[in-house]
């Protein structure tokens, strides 16, 4: 216990350089997060926060990864899982920009169809998935025309 | 309007304007024989799985308008079941045909067909999803008998839960300000999501057990069979499948013009004293399937606007 404490408070000064840092992440949706941005396979240096106290959101998490600025689309694919999340990108220790993540109206390939009968969990295609309701998410299978809530929604990979 | 080359995939697709434009098209294919119509045109019907009823009315229909058809009625007797995914399908048959016909027990394949073919796809009911063209039928059945969509009192009785059919229709009757009466056992009630959808459209809706608690109202009946296959325990289907009965002694408690709709096939839960009474429509409501699938083939290969 008090040791992961101590890591995450290390986490949560350590500064990079260049690169991305994700802020204002639901404190359960930090690995989410990187699943979605597909960091497990980044070669660059990537930390994951949860858990960290913040004062908007009680709890919240953070993730960073060093040398890359992630573009537009990929930012806003995490909105899915963290809707109020800030990307800050960073250059030489100084952030640069600030980025909203933007709720799409459409989503590709970032959420499993719950439908086990859906033609997407049988076929190797893309998911699309259709945003009908952002607060709380609703959203509607392209395919299978399945509408799903918030608890419903599980990530691809 | 111009309905070439599109796809027809699902009611949710449709403005009102395109299903009234629809509608009226059918009732000319009914008014007028065409059989030269569709001289040199293909029709391919993949039935991955079987519905004979589906499938008849199709090659009825394009054969009616000088049309050819291919295909199969069951993916069990094809190379299909070897692997080959739906889109390679699709691909391979838009070579030799004008046009595509699919059913299929995955929900959105008609949807995936429909992006891997060129040539325009019917959705012939993907799972307990879609079946568009049944939907289309039943609005121009219900036109044909009461001269208008506008305004009526329409009870839904049986399975609500899991039946495809109503769900479509409801949605697509929700264009044309109806007043619903949703009549099953508190276990096969419509689903909330749709609920929800029809009262943020403004529509009002009446839930309740007990068909004579309503009955006086309704200006149509549409009667579902409570289907087996879509319960996971025989013994629930058991408990529910005798419970809503409809005899000729419901005539007690009707409108005189009403009219009893069913998609068929019927187990019991319209008795045949019914049949020869003023409120049947279900025999009508069938045969209607040709002219609203004439209309909606000859629409999307453009031979008619
Ligand atoms: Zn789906």
């Amino acid at each position: 216990m008090s040791k992961s404490k101590s890591i995450n408070k290390e986490l949560s000064v350590a500064a990079i350089k260049e690169g991305t840092v994700i802020d204002h992440i639901p404190a359960d949706a930090s690995f989410k997060v990187a699943a979605i941005l597909k960091l497990r396979k980044d070669p660059n240096m990537v930390s994951i926060a949860t858990n960290l106290n913040s004062k908007s959101l009680g709890k919240k998490g953070i993730v960073k990864v060093s040398n890359k600025n992630l573009t537009e689309e990929e930012v806003n694919k995490i909105a899915v899982v963290a809707p109020n999340a800030t990307v800050n990108i960073i250059k030489d220790y100084k952030v640069k920009e600030k980025i909203k993540v933007n709720l799409q109206k459409v989503i590709e390939n970032v959420i499993r169809c719950s439908n086990p009968v859906c033609i997407t969990n049988h076929e190797s295609i893309s998911t699309i998935f259709n945003v009908e309701k952002e607060n709380p998410l609703q959203v509607r299978c392209h395919y299978c025309e399945r509408v799903m809530g918030k608890e419903d929604i599980k990530l691809i990979g | 309007m111009n309905f070439k080359n599109h796809d027809i995939i699902s009611i949710y697709d449709f403005s009102k304007e395109d299903i009234l434009y629809i509608l009226k098209t059918a009732k000319k294919m009914e008014k007028r024989s065409n059989p030269s119509l569709l001289k040199n045109n293909i029709m391919a019907t993949l039935f991955f799985e079987p519905s004979t009823r589906t499938r008849l009315s199709f090659i009825a229909a394009m054969e009616q308008l000088g049309g050819k058809v291919t295909g199969f009625a069951n993916s069990k007797i094809t190379s299909i079941k070897k692997g080959e995914t739906l889109w390679d399908t699709a691909k391979m048959v838009e070579q030799y045909a004008d046009l595509i016909v699919i059913r299929h027990h995955l929900e959105g394949s008609a949807r995936l067909a429909a992006e891997a073919s060129s040539k325009p796809v019917i959705n012939g009911g993907d799972g307990s999803n879609q079946h568009p063209t049944q939907t289309l039928l039943d609005l121009y059945t219900i036109q044909k008998s009461k001269d208008t969509l506008n305004n009526l009192h329409v009870g839904i009785l049986g399975d609500l839960k899991y039946g495809r059919t109503v769900h479509s229709l409801a949605i697509a009757l929700s264009h044309f300000n109806p007043i619903f009466y949703f009549i099953s056992p508190d276990a096969l009630k419509m689903p909330r999501n749709y609920i929800t959808e029809l009262r943020e459209k403004g529509i009002r809706i009446y839930e309740t057990p007990n068909l004579l608690s309503v009955s006086k109202k309704l200006d149509i009946l549409y009667v579902t069979r409570i289907q087996q296959e879509r319960f996971p325990d025989p013994l629930e289907y058991e408990k529910y499948k005798g419970v809503y009965r409809l005899d000729s002694s419901l005539t007690k408690y009707v409108k005189k013009d009403l009219k009893i709709m069913h998609p068929l096939p019927r187990i019991d839960e319209i008795d045949k004293s019914l049949d020869n009474t003023p409120h049947a429509l279900y025999f009508e409501q069938a045969a209607n399937g040709i002219p609203v699938r004439k209309a909606l083939i000859s629409l999307v290969l453009g031979k008619i606007r």
